[in-house]
């Protein structure tokens, strides 16, 4: 591991702002020519508790959060409870300290305010700061703040002492500053900027080696999260109308996207439940908008029963689900990747959805484009599952790669010349289920085209959507619905698979996981491989219709693979090996529940674990299953 | 000019044009209210004259579902309780369209309780129409959220313990702005209460009676029922919220004593419908959005557009 790289760390509580501070600092780390990558951790709570945003810049693109981390800025926490003698929760105002130095690395550095924070309280501070070659710089950031402007201003005081710290230029944070601000609320900051800048420069004797490190873009970068991904992918492929209800993580999509519709013409309803929600994705779609809605687990369990509704109707749909820890609430601000099986079999009968997990934000916004060109075309729900990591995941991305031309389609809809000339019973009745289809998919009609009426109907029905039990029938429509799956299947093959290889063609061990995890995985594959082993990982972005002769191929090349994936039981590995059957006996998994995301060393040692046949387990927060010997 | 033909088409309609030409006869039992709903429904829309291809008819689940499998025109048939929610998107997506949402009082009053109570309160500019029975029917008689106190069934052997819900007073707590019950032996006066509504723009909620004859025997037919507009025992103003409150608490009483009262019960024209409001502030296009989509010459709109705040 090498200093090359900042892993800067704000940590305070939540509510103080520490969520806009490191999203300035990350773009005028973008802006300085650096590749970010940014991670956040909160509680379930709007004031206090302890929180804090990773950011890692570095001269080379960034996958991962890291391992660890090198630069410490402890704020205080405004809103930290005053526990009685052995609360549960332990001293939460010293946590901005004491929370964070598990993680720190060898030789890293604090900044820490001493105007909130007393080190006394801090179990074993001075030896562990002594034990790790730590380098701490005590700052009254508060004392700064109130001087200047007002106390909440400390945050400023501590993007100015990092900054001096890493004998970084102030020029970019106030170039962001000025955009965000003005008035004497941007003078303020200014000042304490400036003022904290400068007091560290010439108060302080550096003993830390850590600079910031130099950079730069061959072009304009933009920073982007997963949410954003999802929003502008669904925007530019002709979205104009979004119904949900606000959950973590979830919200921030929908937050986005009722921001940007009304500008752009289009609907956003926040509605009374997640029942409703669907059902009215379902409903603007059915009468001709290109419609979307979406979930965490617990408000994605309200919308199967809708789900189901969309398939028997084949209302082109696409939802995404956000996933968090589970079951029931779990841990409402933490990332796990549980809800695979929840997303791929929830709502009665066989299921027929079509089922993406992207990796990073470019890919949130390619496969979620994506997700809308086949719900359009094949009539079919799209599920975009993503996760808490991810959702608020900020990477910067080339601006040019948004340059492209947005696509309205609506897919297999007919207009009303064509509908003139399309099947209709001997009545009139438009023939919106016909049985004769090349990759079934039946046209629609929408309602207010002359001659198109039909009914939709979740019962079986026939060709005119008319209820019927008639055996044949069923078969007919059921087959044809199906076959939509093996169509798409085939159709994903032949433009190009959406999922990502990463490592050499001959590598004899192999890791597959899917989703957030993916950039991580990249990260250890690397360091295996610099450290003499032939590893290749394969991330799986379409889930359903599951890429199965991709997956043989893959495993065909390896002698095992390490399923990486964070949940308890191994659903990705379950869902491969029912699909595979032979070949199924070459994954072991290597899960982790512990509401952090996989950390590139953990990946490691799992690896290191396995090609040593080792019965040990790698840490006790992660578990590898089966276990060798079982 | 709308970019759908079918709608505004300027023509007469005749009400025939609502009946299926295959399989026009309904599977309802012999005697069943909801041909009344049906009837009232096809006569209405040729008041209006409202044409099949632009009228869509969503409907929830039981008896009264299938209501959209024998009315002739755009239908959505969707799932327990939904109507609601699937409708008002629907007519969000496209206000153009004539909207009627339909289903059982289990359907709106019990599972869609809900969507009933948020949909009255945002005021959505369409119908709905809540066949009510007293009964499920479709499972064999279980009590139902409108069934009486004391109801027995296979699930209720000592009798419902339950004091059946408000529907007229809750439309009203809710946001409704159009409130009125009608009953199915009463076809005239559910035609022009259905034309009303259609015409209305607001949530028009119509609680309509709906005799069960197979599974709510012991309830009457409905019959006789009394207009509280043309009867001189009644004496309110459908305008005023509070007179309105106390007919309908009258009427919901009444039911269960043996005296059907029916009629107006609340109208406020006043209240700007949730579409009127959404335009308002800048949240529903002038122009329907699914027009928008079959436009060739349309703009559309694209995220590279709004990157400046991710520099």
């Amino acid at each position: 591991m090498t200093d090359d790289e900042l892993i800067w760390r704000i940590a305070g509580g939540s509510g103080d702002g520490v969520d806009s501070t490191s999203q300035n600092f990350t773009k005028a780390l973008m802006r300085s020519g650096l590749d970010v990558f940014t991670h956040r951790h909160y509680p379930s709570r709007i004031r206090g508790g302890h929180t804090y945003v990773e950011i890692r810049a570095a001269d080379h693109p960034v996958k991962s959060r890291g391992d660890g981390y090198n630069f410490l800025l402890a704020l205080g926490d405004s809103f930290a409870r005053n526990p009685q003698d052995e609360a549960y929760y332990g001293v939460e105002e010293i946590k901005p300290l004491s929370e964070n130095l598990d993680d720190l690395r060898e030789g890293g550095v604090i900044i820490y305010d001493e105007g909130l924070l007393d080190i006394e309280e801090v179990e074993d501070f001075d030896e562990r700061v002594e034990a790790h070659d730590w380098h701490v710089y005590p700052l009254d950031l508060r004392g700064l703040a109130k001087e200047h402007g007002r106390e909440v201003m400390r945050n400023t005081a501590g993007v100015g002492a990092t900054a001096a710290l890493l004998e970084m230029d102030l020029d970019r944070i106030e170039e962001l500053m000025e955009d965000a601000m003005s008035g004497e609320v941007l003078e303020q900051n200014l000042t304490i900027l400036r003022e904290s800048y400068e007091t560290v420069t010439e108060e302080y004797e550096f003993t830390h080696d850590l600079r910031i490190p130099e950079g730069e873009h061959d072009e304009e970068q933009v920073l982007i999260s997963g949410s954003h991904g999802i929003a502008y992918g669904a925007i530019d492929e002709g979205c104009r109308f979004i119904a949900g209800y606000p959950m973590t993580p979830w919200t921030d999509v929908f937050t986005i996207m009722s921001q940007n519709l009304p500008e752009i013409g289009g609907i956003h309803e926040q509605v009374e439940d997640e029942i409703a929600a669907a059902a009215l994705a379902i409903g603007a779609s059915h009468a001709g908008a290109k419609a979307m809605s979406g979930s965490s687990g617990g408000g994605f369990a309200l919308m199967s029963e809708p789900l189901g509704l969309a398939e028997i109707t084949e209302t082109p749909l696409v939802l995404v689900e956000a996933t968090r820890a589970g079951p029931s609430t779990g841990m409402p601000t933490k990332p796990e990747q549980g809800d695979i099986e929840h997303v791929l079999f929830t709502s009665q009968g066989d299921s027929n959805r079509v089922v993406f997990a992207p990796g990073d934000p470019a890919e949130c916004y390619e496969v979620t484009r994506r997700a809308f060109q086949i719900a359009w075309d094949y009539q079919i729900p799209t599920i975009v599952v993503y996760d808490q990591k991810l959702s608020g995941e900020y990477r910067n991305v080339p601006a040019s790669f948004f340059d492209r031309e947005p696509n309205p389609s609506l897919g297999a809809t007919l207009t009303e010349e064509e509908l003139a000339d399309a099947p209709h019973d001997p009545t009139g009745t438009f023939s919106r289920y016909r049985y004769d289809t090349e990759n079934g998919v039946s046209p629609r009609s929408v309602p207010g085209q002359k001659d198109g009426h039909f009914l939709a109907s979740g019962n079986e029905h026939n060709e005119q959507g008319h209820i019927s039990e008639d055996p044949t029938n069923r078969v007919l429509q059921m087959d044809r619905r199906q076959q939509k799956l093996a169509s798409i299947r085939t159709d994903l093959d032949e433009e190009g698979s959406l999922q990502t290889y990463y490592g050499p063609d001959d590598a004899d061990y192999g890791i597959i996981t899917f989703g957030s995890q993916q950039g991580t995985v990249e990260e250890a594959v690397e360091r295996l491989n610099e450290g003499g082993q032939a590893v290749r990982a394969l991330s799986v972005t379409e889930l359903e219709p599951l890429p199965e002769t991709e997956i043989v191929e893959f495993l065909d090349g390896v002698d095992e693979a390490l399923v990486v994936e964070m949940n308890a039981t191994g659903q990705l590995r379950g869902h491969i090996q029912r699909h595979l059957g032979t070949g199924g006996e070459k994954l072991t998994s290597l899960l982790k529940y512990n509401g952090n995301p996989f950390e590139p060393h953990e990946i490691v040692e799992g690896v290191e674990l396995r090609l040593t046949g080792s019965a040990d387990q790698p840490t006790a927060q992660t578990r590898i299953e089966p276990a060798a010997g079982d | 000019m709308s970019t759908f033909s079918a709608i505004g088409e300027q023509r007469e309609v005749d009400r025939n044009e609502f009946t299926p030409g295959i399989e026009p006869q309904p599977t309802w039992c012999p005697g069943c209210g909801d041909f009344g709903v049906l009837k009232a429904l096809k006569g209405a829309m040729a008041d209006v004259d409202r044409n099949p291809d632009e009228v869509l008819l969503v409907t929830g689940i039981g008896c009264s579902g299938k209501l959209s499998s024998y009315f002739n025109s755009y239908g959505f048939h969707s799932i327990h309780g939904r109507s609601l929610p699937v409708a008002r998107a629907a007519k969000l997506a496209n206000p153009e369209l004539e909207v009627v949402a339909a289903g059982g009082d289990g359907d709106g009053y019990g599972i869609g309780g809900n969507h009933f109570m948020h949909s009255a309160r945002e005021n959505h500019d369409i119908v709905y129409i809540v066949f009510n029975n007293e009964v499920f029917g479709l499972t064999k008689g279980q009590a139902s959220p409108t069934s009486p106190k004391g109801h027995k069934s296979k699930t209720q052997p000592k009798g419902n313990a339950k004091d059946p819900v408000r529907p007229l007073s809750m439309a009203l707590a809710a946001g409704a702005s159009y409130v009125a019950r009608t009953a199915a032996v009463n076809p005239n006066q559910a035609q022009e209460i259905l034309v009303e509504a259609i015409e209305h723009d607001g949530f028009a909620h119509i609680d309509f009676l709906t005799q069960c004859p197979t599974w709510n025997k012991d309830a009457r037919q409905y019959v006789p029922y009394v207009d509280v507009q043309d009867s001189e025992d009644y004496d309110f103003d459908v305008t005023d919220r509070r007179e309105a409150a106390e007919m309908m608490h009258e009427t919901e009483e009444a039911l269960y004593e043996g005296t059907v009262l029916t009629g107006r019960y609340y109208r406020d024209e006043n209240r700007k419908s949730y579409q009127q409001e959404k335009r308002a502030i800048g949240e529903l296009p002038e122009t329907p959005l699914a027009g928008r989509y079959f436009d060739e010459g349309a703009e559309w709109e694209r995220s590279y557009d709004f990157l400046d705040r991710h520099r």
